[in-house]
């Protein structure tokens, strides 16, 4: 009787014990369909790897699709937050839409982890303790080929990006670096897709070259369009106008083309060469940035996660700020304002194996902390 | 022969009541009246219900069904008992969403909504925003529908489209109130008594609102104004001869309609938190379109019907698959071609002959 | 302002009107012999563009996918005037509107489930792909002026179509008087069927010649349905030939006000609000303009009867 009592006291324990670890619950709001939907696939591919090599099972991810819309955005986050009671959220690629799901959601204590968006808003006066971006700034990128572009001598370039928060903190980040006398500036709508009208200013302008903002299909379209115009410029941008799916699509137009980003898949450290290969066999295609930051922003979950629990908010946050993890970008860190301090590299677009790829080639800025960090007042 | 103050003779299975019954029209008998009141009581009691279960997320859900249908209400009353095909519908419903917008957020920034000629301040209470909502969406019916009832058949449905896009664009352009992103409200309006946060609460105030304006159908549908507006619908030669003009009551009819749209997007506005220019879209007037159809056009709860079920299977199917609007347009197909009563229809009987 | 600019832009304006005709010209032919409304006209559109690029993808021939999505949008087309038109021809508008934007949602949502979310990229045929220089020193992509080509030439063909065969003169009759036509002895149900997939058809080249030049994906004949109907009422519904001038009345308003009233617009505020400002403006520019037609032409410019 006392045997067979203190057996089942023994087994209660056992089973008390592994119910004691609580479930994370991670929501992830990212854009799976239309013509921006490589970003989010790639974000989410990256994220749901990094947490399969973790193996861990305490962790719940909830992967909803935004379609590019606020509204939509807005309504699938109260619908986590309130139903589903997630920890953490994540998953936001555009700008606008992080506008409008970001500060409601701080504000109810849920953390935030942008993988992508990083809208000079919320770097700057609108920082919050609970937001964090583990990819970078929006201005940063475009901030680093305003000064190559300036220190390789060309003198007039014509700039056009998205009529929207991230494509304005890109021209105001090239600007900064830029300095003064472009030719032209034109902010197109976002997801438009047609731009012979553009094509025929900058043909028409004194123009020297090109530096265009256009994520995703925009990118794709414009490319497409503007090989076929005749209008024989150097094209420059940051790498979201040419990653490896821009260049899968567009082919050998793209050949020559320069662009910056804060990782590139041959960039030279251990955790990089693992992480490029196993998403190679996992998916079957080479990784974007967009699924490094992915990648990036689950490791730093789970290292935090080894130290605090979301419950019990200060140590979470204080975990997250320390950034313990292995990044793929090499050493990572935060600056005051949640955003990381990286180098910014730039890359060339080379021929590849069957379709152009993009080679690092060299460093455009070094240790570049945001525009913005100044004005946060955490 | 018409008696003076009730042209049209009551039929004579009202049994001669100045009112009509609760069918909406005239003597569409109690089966009708029977499903509107379950269906009044199951709307209040789903969220209570969730809430006993400690879900208040699902009285947020009933929230959202209860301003949709509202929505559709007010269209019910220009498409469904006036015949006015209105594809820009969606206009008042955004108009009303941005007025409260604007105003919640120009209370929260303490700063003058408009400054010239007079200047209005924000605020943050419901009913007066609500008020303005009504007001603001008043005023645009009565310039859309004075221009778009110069035309009839395809030519009115282009026009209300139109017009719905062009407030569209307007607002897309408009960078001051978000532009394409949208304006988002950070705080929600109070409503005097009660905390408008509670969800529970805050469905109290959207059924409430939605019951008033049911009851305003009713009795508007019920005196000789709604008699007109009917015969405006099937016959206005006819309606002409016994010496109403048409148009007069169809734009009455339209203004009123857009004030009760206008009010459910100010409230959709607070349920959201957030005002975006696809409230305007030519994709959200389908979506009103759909509720009173899915329910029953000229049915009084017929949105209510269809709002539930269009929200009920967003939830329920969106849940099992993203494809979720494939079988939404099968029903949809299926309830137009085969079903022309909709959901009170079938069960209630009785289609419109016309 | 150089004269190449304007002759450049004034070919964007000339192309997106061709683009537009191929859309109106069969949504008012169905509305003009069938009183129909058509929402669907918008997949029909996709339909044609999904088809061609995966044919030109599966056989590295952009001409066989040109074809092959024109053929099976009029194939669609027919199946569906089969299915479920006839089933509301003499029903009211509302009926109608309801109907084919249900068949708007099963096609979005059946696309996305065939082809899933993402976008397909088609490329131009070689053949097309570079850029001719033009009097006045422009210089314009050769595709895009094969498209205004194309469109054109679909125009003179409609109207020796329309003018000049025995199933024009039939399509003529069907306009100004359905039932006569039956009492003559006319198969309705098949000159509808055939008028319907003539229309899908066009709508189906239009959306494959635009998808080698943007994008392939679910929606993208939303906005494109939408300008069709407005330049159907500004032609005046039924007529071929209001469809042609309202379609290049409207896409030269539509280009040229995105482009000139952004720069109005530059002269006041910065750069990003000039843009969303201007942009917006052209936009409502044209719907105003189809206002004030309506107000001096109530059936449009050239109302096919009376």
């Amino acid at each position: 009787m006392r045997t067979l009592l203190g057996g089942a006291l023994i087994a209660a324990g056992l089973a008390l014990s592994g119910a004691a670890q609580a479930e994370v619950k991670i929501g992830m709001i990212t854009t799976l369909s239309g013509g921006g939907s490589h970003l989010g696939i790639d974000v989410r591919d990256g994220f749901t790897l990094a947490l399969k090599q973790a193996g861990r099972t305490d962790v719940k991810l909830i992967v909803k699709d935004d379609a590019r819309k606020p509204d939509l955005a807005k309504q699938i986050a109260d619908e986590m937050i309130q139903r589903d009671k997630v920890d953490i959220m994540t998953g936001i690629i555009w700008s606008n839409l992080a506008m409008a799901v970001v500060p409601p959601t701080v504000r109810q204590g849920v953390f935030y982890l942008s993988p992508n968006a990083g809208p000079s808003a919320l770097a700057g006066k609108g920082c919050h303790q609970n937001y964090f971006n583990v990819a970078w700034q929006n201005n940063d990128l475009h901030a680093a080929m305003g000064g190559y572009m300036k220190s390789a001598g060309l003198a007039k370039p014509f700039i056009l990006a998205p009529n929207y928060p991230a494509g304005t903190d890109a021209l105001t980040g090239f600007k900064s670096l830029f300095g003064e006398g472009v030719a032209g500036e034109i902010y197109t709508k976002l997801g438009q897709k047609d731009y012979a009208a553009e094509i025929a200013q900058i043909r028409a302008s004194q123009a020297d070259s090109v530096f265009f903002f256009l994520p995703g299909g925009m990118g794709i379209a414009f490319m497409k369009q503007y090989a076929g115009a005749g209008v024989e410029l150097p094209v420059y941008g940051p790498a979201f106008s040419f990653d490896e799916v821009i260049l899968g699509a567009v082919g050998d137009a793209a050949l020559g083309v320069k662009n910056t980003s804060q990782w590139a898949y041959d960039l030279d450290n251990a955790a990089n060469l693992a992480f490029v290969e196993s998403f190679r066999a996992e998916y079957g295609r080479t990784p974007t940035l967009y699924a490094s930051q992915g990648f990036d922003t689950a490791n730093l979950i789970l290292s935090a996660l080894d130290t605090a629990q979301p419950s019990d908010a200060d140590a979470f946050r204080a975990a997250l700020e320390a950034a313990e993890f292995t990044s793929v970008r090499g050493a990572f860190r935060f600056g005051p304002n949640h955003h990381p301090i990286q180098n910014i590299y730039v890359r060339e677009v080379v021929p590849g194996d069957g379709k152009p790829t993009n080679k690092l080639v060299g460093i455009a800025i070094e240790n570049r902390q945001d525009a913005f960090a100044a004005e946060c007042k955490m | 022969m018409a008696e003076p103050g009730n042209a049209i003779p009551d039929s004579p299975r009202s049994g001669g009541s100045p009112l009509p019954p609760l069918g909406g029209g005239l003597g569409r008998g109690s089966v009708e009246s029977w499903l509107n009141a379950a269906l009044a009581v199951l709307l209040l009691a789903a969220p209570l219900a969730a809430i006993g279960l400690g879900e208040p997320y699902y009285a947020n859900l009933a929230s959202r069904v209860a301003i949709l249908a509202l929505a559709g209400v007010g269209l019910n009353l220009a498409l469904g008992y006036g015949g006015m095909i209105s594809f820009g519908h969606a206009a008042f419903f955004g108009i009303g969403g941005y007025v409260a917008g604007i105003l919640a957020q120009g209370a929260f920034n303490a700063a003058p909504v408009i400054s010239w000629p007079v200047e209005v301040m924000g605020s943050d209470s419901m009913v007066p925003i609500w008020l303005a909502a009504m007001a603001v969406s008043g005023v645009a019916a009565v310039a859309i529908g004075a221009i778009s009832l110069r035309t009839s058949g395809v030519y009115f449905i282009m026009i209300t489209l139109a017009f719905a896009q062009m407030i569209y664009y307007f607002a897309i352009s408009w960078p001051a109130y978000g532009g394409e992103d949208g304006l988002s409200i950070t705080v929600r309006n109070g409503f005097p008594g009660l905390d408008t946060y509670d969800p529970l609460s805050f469905f109290l105030i959207c059924y409430g609102v939605l019951m008033l304006a049911l009851a305003l159908s009713w009795r508007i549908m019920g005196t000789r104004f709604g008699a007109a507006l009917m015969c405006a619908r099937m016959n206005p030669e006819r309606l002409a001869t016994v010496g109403i003009e048409p148009t007069p009551v169809k734009l009455a009819a339209f203004v009123i309609s857009a004030m009760i749209t206008g009010l459910a997007g100010a409230l959709f506005a607070d349920l959201n938190g957030f005002v975006s220019p696809s409230m305007l879209s030519w994709h959200t007037s389908g979506q009103i379109m759909i509720f009173v159809i899915l329910g029953g056009v000229g049915r009084l709860f017929g949105p209510v019907a269809g709002a539930a079920l269009y929200v009920l299977m967003e939830h329920v199917l969106g849940g099992l698959t993203v494809h979720w609007q494939l079988p939404l347009g099968l029903i949809l197909l299926g309830v137009v071609l085969f079903a022309r009563g909709g959901l009170v229809g079938m069960v209630a009987g009785g289609a419109r002959h016309d | 302002m150089t004269t190449a600019l304007l002759i450049e832009q004034l070919l964007n304006g000339l192309q997106f009107g061709v683009m537009l005709f191929l859309m109106a010209a069969g949504l008012t032919l169905v509305f003009g012999v069938m009183g129909l409304i058509n929402l669907a006209h918008g997949s029909l559109y996709m339909a044609g563009a999904f088809v061609c690029a995966t044919v030109t993808g599966s056989t590295g021939s952009f001409w066989l996918g040109l074809g092959a999505g024109a053929l099976a949008a009029a194939a669609l087309g027919a199946l569906v005037e089969i299915g479920v038109m006839r089933r509301l021809y003499g029903r009211g508008h509302l009926d109608q509107v309801l109907a084919t934007f249900a068949l708007i949602l099963i096609f979005s949502e059946g696309t996305r489930m065939v082809f899933g979310a993402q976008p397909l990229w088609l490329d131009m045929p070689k053949s097309l792909s570079g850029h001719v220089s033009l009097p006045g020193g422009a210089v314009y992509p050769v595709f895009r002026l094969a498209i205004i080509g194309a469109g054109l030439a679909v125009a003179a063909g409609l109207y020796v179509l329309i003018q000049r065969t025995r199933l024009g003169m039939r399509i003529r009759a069907g306009e100004s008087d359905r039932e006569m036509i039956a009492a003559l002895g006319v198969d309705i149900a098949r000159l509808y069927t055939v008028v319907f997939a003539l229309g899908a058809g066009l709508a189906g080249l239009a959306g494959a010649m635009i998808g080698a030049l943007q994008s392939v994906e679910v929606g993208m004949g939303e906005p494109v349905l939408i300008l069709a109907f407005v330049t159907i009422v500004i032609g005046g519904i039924g007529s071929i030939r209001g469809a042609l001038v309202g379609a290049l009345l409207v896409g030269m308003v539509d280009t040229m006000g995105r482009i000139f009233l952004p720069v109005l617009f530059g002269l006041f505020t910065d750069p990003a609000s000039a843009t969303s400002i201007g942009s917006a403006l052209a936009s409502m520019l044209i719907y105003l303009m189809m206002a004030a037609i309506l107000a001096v032409r109530p059936k449009g410019l050239f109302p096919a009867h009376g």
